[in-house]
């Protein structure tokens, strides 16, 4: 029986096996073997030394998405919140909400943050018609094509996913706990540093991962809401594998992920540190 | 029950859309790959009533580069390109192009005789002339002063007056291009220095540049968002007819001209196919529509006559032989060592940029978005905070 069931275990988590093998460990194998060879397929170091070069490039898209994904937070976390206090059915509501946005297709939606953002857009249209009725001469803001506007675009296109994991922990915690701790005398900032925050930085870990990752990483955000203007990592090794620069180098692209994957997997492993009390509880999407 | 309906539903919407496609299986199926609005979409569909047996399958791309990776990776199959001349002699180079049978294209003949022998195809043998055009300066003359525009030179994309209003190319060798036209300089220049010089002067624009674009110019000076770019004269035309106010003109220290052309990648299958698509397009009238349309100057002589004469007499389309012969160049291929340069020096471009515009830029109102949001914070800490000293109070009573 036990035997058999062991099989079973085998076989049904056979075909995620062979997915992983195929989509996940061969890719990652061929970038190894891309960063740490030359055009003609032999044995270097140049191409992971190249990327001193892009420090500036790295520092820059860390700055970034760490701007955007502390403001996810500060956004997320009280909104999710409120959601895990409501009425089941309001919650629902509220979850398929904060979802909506994700149905369409992100470059849709990028593409209409450009629309907002211009010069000529949305908001500067309607805040220049609204001044004008009073007789003022407003030049507009410039919002479209600056590093604000890519940290807008990251907020806007990531925050559920920083959204759902801090509420799913949240919704698992016991309103009684937090009476119990209104009882024993602790008053609001109390509950929430000693009680709420110890109990969702699972949530937290998870949401910050998977809303710094893509940030760290993107590339089409900062060519459409930053014109262009600033090179980020993800743009770059895009210009090496396309060769939109006119040199097509799998290599020194490769090498250029590489470095980037191994930034992230520290500070996750810093980060996880963080959360060793509460392996158990889950932050639901990891 | 109910369940299992809406899901037959779901599954049946989502296969219709294939099986739509899979009925159409016999058909010998065409891959064309063209730039984005590049073709009198009636056109296809008149080859596809011509020919009912060949399906064309239409896809565009937004740069050289971008047709050149993805025909490299592979990734898809392609039997029809139309790069430009540069592109063409790359392609020629790695021999991936196919040797043309000319007795299958008779309508060659039209092809004008300046268009053939170029030095990207010396010899007539890969490639057929699509359209070709001249790169311009067009400018949106409802904002630019006329007196800024009077000496027509390129010195307009530099003019600080139009800081943030000044779009450029998000492409090295156009970009590139102007930069070493400027100085007067070859475009196809490969001594160090000079590309040197041309990034200098680039960074020095980098500051009044409004963003680096390729197809969004279009929608941008249309909109006015806007006023000053580098665009290809064609499309430039199409603004014109939705924007009277958009305007321009031919640089005076000279331009690119370039020269799209038909080719057949040699990993096709159906040769004889495209060279029937190929034939199609440079039949008179098929190639008058399409030129009408698109906006480009085509280069088929008989098709030229079918044009309406204020299109063939527009100097910005068909600009005069004199200028073209002494103000414009052609791109051809750089050698492998200027190309690398030209990479590296573009990425520091955007690079620089990155560290020292975006300062100045962005600070003020990242600023704000950040007061905002801790301001959002701080406003509910304090409300909770309020809340529950009262219900202390009350508890208290």
């Amino acid at each position: 029986m036990n035997k058999n069931s062991k099989g079973l275990q085998r076989a049904m988590t056979a075909p995620f096996t062979v997915w992983m093998a195929i989509f996940i460990i061969i890719p990652i194998a061929l970038v190894l073997f891309y960063a740490f060879t030359d055009a003609n397929g032999s044995f270097t170091f140049s191409n992971i030394l190249s990327i001193w070069e892009y420090r500036s490039t790295y520092i820059v898209s860390i700055e970034l998405a760490f701007v955007a994904t502390v403001i996810c937070l500060l956004l997320a976390y009280p909104l999710a919140y409120s959601i895990s206090r409501m009425k089941a059915r309001h919650q629902q509501t509220m979850v398929l909400l904060v979802m909506l946005p994700m149905w369409m297709n992100f470059l849709i939606r990028t593409y209409a943050w450009m629309t907002i953002l211009e010069d000529t857009g949305l908001i500067n249209t309607l805040v220049k018609g609204f001044l004008s009725l009073f007789g003022y001469e407003f030049e507009g803001f410039a919002m479209i094509n600056t590093n604000g506007a890519i940290i807008l675009g990251m907020v806007y296109n990531f925050l559920p996913y920083m959204i759902l994991p801090i509420y799913t922990v949240l919704t698992k915690i016991d309103h009684s706990v937090i009476e119990a701790a209104r009882d024993l005398g602790a008053n609001g900032l109390h509950v929430f540093t000693k009680v709420l925050l110890p109990q969702s930085v699972p949530g937290i870990i998870s949401g910050i991962t998977m809303v710094f990752v893509p940030a760290v990483s993107t590339f089409i955000i900062s060519k459409l809401l930053g014109g262009g203007m600033t090179y980020l990592i993800g743009d770059i090794i895009e210009n090496y594998f396309l060769g939109n620069t006119g040199e097509v180098n799998y290599n020194v692209g490769a090498a250029l992920s590489l470095v980037l994957m191994v930034l992230i997997l520290i500070s996750m492993g810093i980060m996880n540190r963080f959360d060793k009390d509460a392996e158990t509880s889950g932050g639901g999407l990891f | 029950m109910k369940k299992f309906m809406s899901l037959i539903i779901c599954l049946s919407v989502f296969f219709s859309a294939f099986t739509i496609v899979a009925s159409a299986e016999e058909e010998i199926v065409l891959n064309v790959y063209n730039w984005g609005e590049y073709i009198e979409q009636s056109t296809i569909d008149m080859f596809e009533e011509k020919y009912p047996y060949i399906d064309v399958n239409y896809t565009t791309f937004d740069s050289n580069e971008s047709m050149y990776s993805k025909i490299v990776s592979g990734a898809a199959s392609y039997d029809i390109v139309i790069p430009s001349e540069y592109m063409v002699s790359k392609l020629i180079q790695e021999e991936m192009l196919a040797e043309l049978d000319y007795s299958n294209i008779p309508n060659y003949k039209y092809i004008g005789e300046a268009y053939k022998n170029l030095s990207s195809d010396p010899e007539n043998k890969y490639s057929v002339p699509y359209f070709w055009g001249t790169v311009v300066v067009i400018y949106n003359s409802a904002h630019v002063d006329e007196a800024d525009v009077a000496d027509k030179s390129l010195s307009l994309l530099w003019n600080e007056k139009y800081a943030d209003k000044i779009l450029m190319f998000d492409n090295p060798r156009d970009s590139f291009g102007i930069a070493l036209t400027k100085l007067g300089y070859s475009m196809n220049s490969d001594t160090d220095s000079q590309w040197q010089e041309a990034a200098k002067l680039l960074s020095e624009q980098k500051p009044i540049v409004q963003a680096y674009v390729m197809d969004a110019i279009f929608d941008k000076m249309e909109s006015g968002e806007a006023w000053i770019a580098p665009y290809y004269a064609g499309d430039a035309l199409v603004i014109q007819e939705t924007n009277p106010d958009i305007q321009f003109y031919m640089p005076t220290e000279g331009t690119n001209m370039f020269v799209d052309s038909m080719c057949i990648l040699n990993t096709t299958e159906h040769q004889k196919e495209a060279e029937l698509f190929i034939n199609f397009m440079c039949d008179p009238k098929i190639a008058a529509m399409n030129a009408e349309t698109v906006g480009y100057a085509t280069p088929n002589t008989e098709a030229l006559n079918l044009l309406d004469p204020e299109i063939t007499e527009n100097e910005l389309i068909y600009p005069d032989e004199e200028y073209l012969k002494n103000n414009t160049e052609v791109f051809i291929n750089l050698p492998q060592k200027t190309q690398m340069l030209q990479s590296t020096l573009w990425t520091d471009l955007k690079i620089i940029s990155a560290e020292e515009g975006a300062e100045t830029a962005a600070i003020d109102w990242i600023d704000a978005f950040c007061i905002v949001t801790i301001a959002a914070g701080g406003i509910t800490a304090v409300y909770f905070f309020i809340r529950n000293t009262k219900r202390k109070k009350l508890w208290k009573q």
